[in-house]
């Protein structure tokens, strides 16, 4: 098949880029979108050009760090799925395909569609854990835990932080983001003990990195690869609000 | 005060929710004294006026009065702060964008349909509350002040009622949108809950959209046209 490509190039942070125009003709359906990418790039490189840089890893969905923003959706059209889960065969022979970095305040652009999502590090490195050190991993069944609760909280911790929730927010939010790491630790009983403390920490830092204010238009968990729901942020602004009245709990 | 609205991003929307839900009880509150002009004209006059006159020297809800006109300049401050600075996280924007079609376009504009209801309620208070508070009003056969007559005299010019349905229409999706969103604000997790919470704040939307639209129009139909 063949396709048209407008695809944003920006140098650096401190410049300012454009949408340039490519075109592929022998693009197949079975290509994943990273790998037409890769394909233009080949191309590129052979007529001596700069070629586009582009943010993967596992190229399998599971690592989060693709994340393109494609014919004007984060991950592109299909729900469910990370950029590099994306296939050829869900576009039309001819068509324009417009690739564009994913935006929000506290994501600056490295290069070309590459960006700094460290501000996610900064906030997952003020709470995202469990402080005690419990050496080697325990007896799994050690802790009484019930199914549901074990699904529920694997649910949340399936985020892999791809940022597209704060791209597709028109507040540039990281609510969902930065929920999803709470609400997965506040879920089981290894992270409850220290909850309040970490909740008041990484909305803290969230908020420090300028993400702007959740407004509950659930925007995120419709583009979310993972399918994170946005009950995740109702849990962190109850596990906020407790931790508000009632004091850090240390 | 600049410290205190300078706060969390998620208290700031706490704030916004405590002052949109007092908002919207003491709507269900307003509604249900209105209704009282749906009565035959005799006896609507009579006790409208009443109504007017005890909800003005009362003490405990004079004290409440204060509190609402407090809670819509915080409501409305709030407002302002909140979706400067989204717009400045949102970063850039898109070249190409269809981000409309993953959310509710009132969800959206909850600012725009909140600057609908403010220049309404400049409108509004302006013909009512002022005019009883401090016009001069003709006085009914009890000697209470008819703001019966005024209100229905207002009613009588179509544009007004229409003006009236266009403020209450953007109340309407500002409602369907904001009191479920308060809600979420408050932490309404567990997935019952919350559904429950929806089927409250939508039916409670509904039902005073189109209470506020219904009465009007009643006036305009009933003392206008027949
Ligand atoms: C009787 C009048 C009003 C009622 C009952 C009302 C009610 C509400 C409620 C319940 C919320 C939800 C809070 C939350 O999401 O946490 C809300 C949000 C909001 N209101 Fe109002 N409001 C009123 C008037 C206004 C006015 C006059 C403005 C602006 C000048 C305004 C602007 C906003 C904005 C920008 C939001 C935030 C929207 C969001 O979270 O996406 N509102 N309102
Ligand atoms: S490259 Fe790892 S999730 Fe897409």
């Amino acid at each position: 098949m063949k396709i048209k490509l407008k695809i944003w190039r920006q140098i650096n942070a401190e410049s300012k880029g454009k949408l340039v125009d490519y075109s592929l003709d022998n693009v197949e359906e079975d290509m994943s979108f990273l790998e037409m990418l890769d394909l233009l790039n080949e191309e590129l490189i052979l007529k001596g050009e700069r070629p586009v840089e582009f943010d993967h890893d596992c190229r399998e969905g599971i690592c989060g760090t693709c994340g393109l923003f494609i014919n004007g959706r984060a991950h592109g059209p299909l729900a469910g799925t990370s950029t590099c889960q994306l296939h050829m065969r869900s576009f039309k022979d001819g068509e324009t395909i417009y690739i564009e970095p994913f935006r929000g305040g506290a994501f600056n652009v490295i290069r070309d569609l590459k960006i700094d999502r460290s501000s996610f590090d900064r906030i997952m490195s003020k709470g995202g854990y469990i402080s005690t050190p419990v050496g080697d991993a325990p007896e799994a069944n050690a802790v009484p835990i019930t199914h549901d609760q074990a699904e529920s909280a694997f649910d949340s911790a399936a985020c892999i932080g791809c940022g597209a929730c704060v791209a597709t927010c028109k507040n540039g939010s990281a609510a969902l983001f930065t929920s999803a790491k709470i609400t997965h630790l506040a879920k089981l009983p290894q992270g409850k003990v220290e909850s309040r403390a970490r909740v008041l920490k990484m909305v803290e830092q969230m908020d420090e990195e300028g993400f702007g204010h959740c407004t509950n238009t659930l925007a995120c968990q419709v583009e979310c690869p993972q399918e994170i729901s946005v009950s995740n942020i109702d849990r962190m602004n109850w596990e906020y609000n407790k931790a508000k009245i009632l004091g850090k709990g240390d | 005060m600049s410290t205190f609205l300078e706060n969390s991003t998620l208290f700031r929307k706490v704030l916004m929710a405590l002052t949109g839900l007092f908002l919207s009880v003491f709507l269900i509150v307003h509604l249900a004294g209105n209704l009282q002009l749906l009565l035959p004209p005799d006896q609507a006059s009579i006790q409208f006026n009443q109504y007017s006159k005890f909800m003005t020297s009362n003490l405990l809800i004079k004290i409440v009065s204060y509190v609402l006109y407090l809670s819509i300049i915080l409501h409305a401050v709030l407002s302002l702060i909140i979706t400067l600075k989204n717009k400045k996280s949102a970063g850039g924007g898109y070249a190409y964008d269809k981000r409309a079609k993953v959310s509710n376009w009132y969800s959206r504009n909850m600012g725009i349909l909140g600057t609908i209801i403010l220049l309404f309620l400049i409108v509004h208070m302006k013909d009512f509350w002022y005019e009883y508070k401090f016009g001069s009003l003709p006085m009914d056969a009890e000697g209470n002040k008819d703001l019966f007559s005024i209100v229905v005299s207002a009613f009588g010019e179509p544009l007004y009622v229409v003006g009236y349905i266009i403020a209450f229409v953007a109340l309407g999706y500002h409602l369907l949108h904001g009191i479920f969103s308060a809600f979420k604000t408050f932490g309404a997790y567990p997935s019952r809950i919350s559904s429950l919470l929806y089927f409250i704040s939508t039916g409670l939307t509904i039902l005073l959209t189109v209470g506020f639209i219904f009465i009007p129009i009643f006036i305009y139909l009933k003392y206008h046209i027949a």
